[in-house]
């Protein structure tokens, strides 16, 4: 009975040492991280997130351009990788023929597996001159016409830019996203589903009407997994970003993020103002992330409340 | 098991005294001279066994790492000023010598047969000019069919000795770019995409029509890249190769800079190529294990005077045998160990 009770105490500490551990990380990662962006802080202050100079000659930064470009492509990225994520999940769940099922299941979940180096290089010798060549004077004559959202698609068609880097992006997430969808989207009961078929239901009013609100807290942690993975994503967005310290209101051009920036100047960077810029961008990033994080639990939040008040 | 003995005593005889002797020698920092001193290594660890254990981290990793001890001696490609040397105790010297070359992607242009001004190629990167047919390249280039097409600038996105050349180039040759973005490993370029590394660099430019880059002389030729042809200080248009970066190296004067951090761009002489460059070694002034320190002397004593053939065939150019000397009497004169003999005798 005793040495019941102390293996259970045991457990206990271990158990509870293991998930201390990732708080211990956290702070000690955010510490080396404060400490070693100190002198940028220091020198910059509070405008250096809103700055757009990055003058290695001058020992100027600032972090705005490549926070725009983290954002951007991100954006471009969930833009694209959202709705094409819901139709391979909702293909997968409702509407595949069983045998096809498991093969095309794994083969998304594979697309995850391709490490992101082969990405970028995919992207850079393969996509990036088929882009140049078709889609992108295809769109600069058809959405390049509209008025406002129209700059957004002119400029020099090289395949190589904030478009480019979020398309990539998009590909490099739509594994995340779709899996999970397709995994919550199964365990909805099928008396719910078929319920609604039986009122006379489309397989579309299904979806969007039961499956969909069944599922919302999964699909959102879906999306918010693949935008995790979308605003950290280094080699890939390297390849393809064009990594100029430029911001233009052309997606054409080329941009840089907060992750490519780091890959391409830690290295070489060789004044110590120049790396705690440097470590203050993660920092940013590590900011960015954290944020995102904590608005999708809040909106998880508050659609739960919503919930509450209609039953 | 007998035959596991007689194989291990075959070892030890054959490795002899060497084996006892041989400490790997440590370095780390630029990236350009990787290939040549790996190349070197091999050559003297086969005479010698002693070998070289060099990791190419970048110049600035590379004076870090020799400020914080750690390597035996630390590379660099844009040489350290006179009072950073001192500050640290540091000795430089160069150890080899390349190129920098502008390089296109335009159909129907041959290597080597358009030519290109420093001005113009400042003005290029200042983004001033922007289309090929531009009057003031075309009226450079009689002869040669210039596209109607946008000049994509491609340049390097990380830190690099390359860019330290190209852009003190850019500063010689043009007031507005010395004005304007200046000269470092890195600036803040007014135009273009940036490439990853030489070989980002190169396969940009070798993917954007139009595209125009710099890349370190042994991949414009390994790619087999559209070079172009310089005008040097003494206004005579010259292609790069192995002579005309001997040509740069043999007119600068040395022993005028303290630790030999002459920049090789835009020398005078008919022949030589405007961005020519030395890549630098970075050893502490006093050895504190002075065998050790004699041991790194040797190698490159030795790749001076047996390494011209394998820098040629990876197309670096071998130090001058003038230079050689001078060098030598530095590592006399200034490399001292704890109790201040010299390590260099």
């Amino acid at each position: 009975m005793r040495a019941q009770r102390f293996q259970d105490a045991l457990f206990h500490q271990t158990t509870r040492f293991f998930a201390f551990s990732v708080l211990a990380i956290l702070a000690a990662i955010l510490g080396s991280l404060l400490y070693g962006a100190w002198p940028a802080i220091k020198e910059f202050g509070f405008g250096f997130p809103f700055s757009a100079e990055w003058n290695p000659v001058t020992d100027k930064f600032g972090g705005l351009i490549s926070v725009y470009g983290t954002l951007s492509t991100s954006l471009i990225a969930l833009v694209v990788a959202i709705p094409v994520s819901f139709g391979i999940a909702v293909f997968l769940t409702e509407l595949c023929p069983p045998a096809l099922r498991s093969p095309l299941g794994v083969a998304v979940e594979l697309l995850a597996a391709v490490p992101s180096i082969i990405y970028g290089m995919w992207g850079l010798f393969v996509f990036a001159p088929l882009f140049a060549d078709y889609v992108q004077p295809a769109l600069s004559l058809t959405l390049g016409n509209i008025p406002f959202v129209g700059t957004l698609f002119q400029g020099p068609k090289n395949g190589i830019g904030i478009l480019s880097a979020g398309l990539i992006l998009a590909v490099m997430v739509i594994p995340f996203i779709a899996s999970v969808m397709r995994d919550v989207f199964e365990v909805v009961p099928g008396i719910l589903k078929e319920s609604a078929y039986g009122l006379g239901a489309t397989t579309w009013e299904v979806v969007w009407n039961v499956v969909l609100p069944y599922t919302r807290v999964g699909v959102i942690g879906g999306v918010m997994l693949g935008l995790g993975r979308a605003l950290g994503e280094t080699m890939a967005v390297t390849f393809v970003i064009g990594n100029a310290h430029r911001i233009s209101p052309s997606l054409y051009e080329a941009g840089n993020s907060i992750a490519s920036t780091l890959a391409n100047e830690f290295a070489e960077a060789s004044s110590d103002l120049h790396v705690a810029s440097l470590i203050e961008l993660g920092l940013i990033l590590f900011f960015v992330t954290f944020v995102v994080l904590a608005l999708s639990k809040l909106l998880l939040m508050r659609l739960g409340r919503m919930e509450g008040e209609k039953t | 098991m007998q035959g596991f003995v007689r194989a291990c005593s075959f070892v030890v005889a054959l490795g002899g005294a060497a084996v006892v002797q041989a400490a790997d020698i440590t370095g780390a920092g630029a990236t350009f001279p990787y290939p040549i001193y790996s190349k070197w290594a091999e050559a003297y660890k086969a005479k010698t066994n002693v070998g070289l254990n060099y990791q190419s981290i970048g110049s600035g990793g590379g004076i870090k790492q020799i400020k914080a001890k750690t390597v035996d001696f630390g590379a660099s490609d844009m040489p350290l000023k006179a009072e950073e040397l001192d500050k640290d105790g540091l000795v430089q010297f160069p150890a080899v010598i390349g190129g920098v070359v502008p390089v296109v992607n335009l159909d129907g242009v041959a290597p080597g047969s358009m030519k290109m001004t420093g001005a113009l190629l400042a003005d290029i990167y200042l983004g001033k000019i922007k289309k090929w047919n531009d009057p003031a390249i075309v009226a450079l280039n009689a002869g040669v069919k210039l596209p109607d097409e946008n000049i994509t600038v491609v340049r390097r996105a990380d830190g690099s000795g390359t860019t330290f050349l190209f852009t003190n180039y850019l500063s010689k040759v043009s007031v507005e770019w010395k004005d304007k973005v200046g000269m470092g490993t890195a600036v803040q370029w007014p135009e273009g995409v940036g490439g990853k590394g030489n070989e980002g660099v190169a396969s940009y430019v070798q993917r954007i029509k139009g595209g125009i880059g710099y890349v370190e002389y042994a991949y414009a030729k390994k790619n087999k890249m559209i070079h172009l042809a310089l005008k040097n200080k003494a206004g005579e248009f010259v292609q790069p190769d192995d002579l005309t970066f001997q040509a740069a190296a043999a007119y600068a004067e040395w022993n005028k800079v303290p630790g030999f951090g002459e920049i090789l761009t835009e020398q005078p002489g008919k022949t030589s190529w405007p961005i020519t460059g030395a890549s630098f070694v970075l050893m502490h002034k006093v050895q504190a294990d002075a065998a050790k320190g004699a041991e790194v002397l040797k190698f490159f004593d030795w790749a001076f005077k047996n390494g011209q053939k394998i820098a040629e065939e990876l197309d670096y150019v071998a130090l001058p045998a003038a230079l050689v000397k001078q060098i030598d009497g530095a590592w006399r004169s200034s490399l001292k160990d704890a109790s201040g003999h010299p390590v260099w005798k």
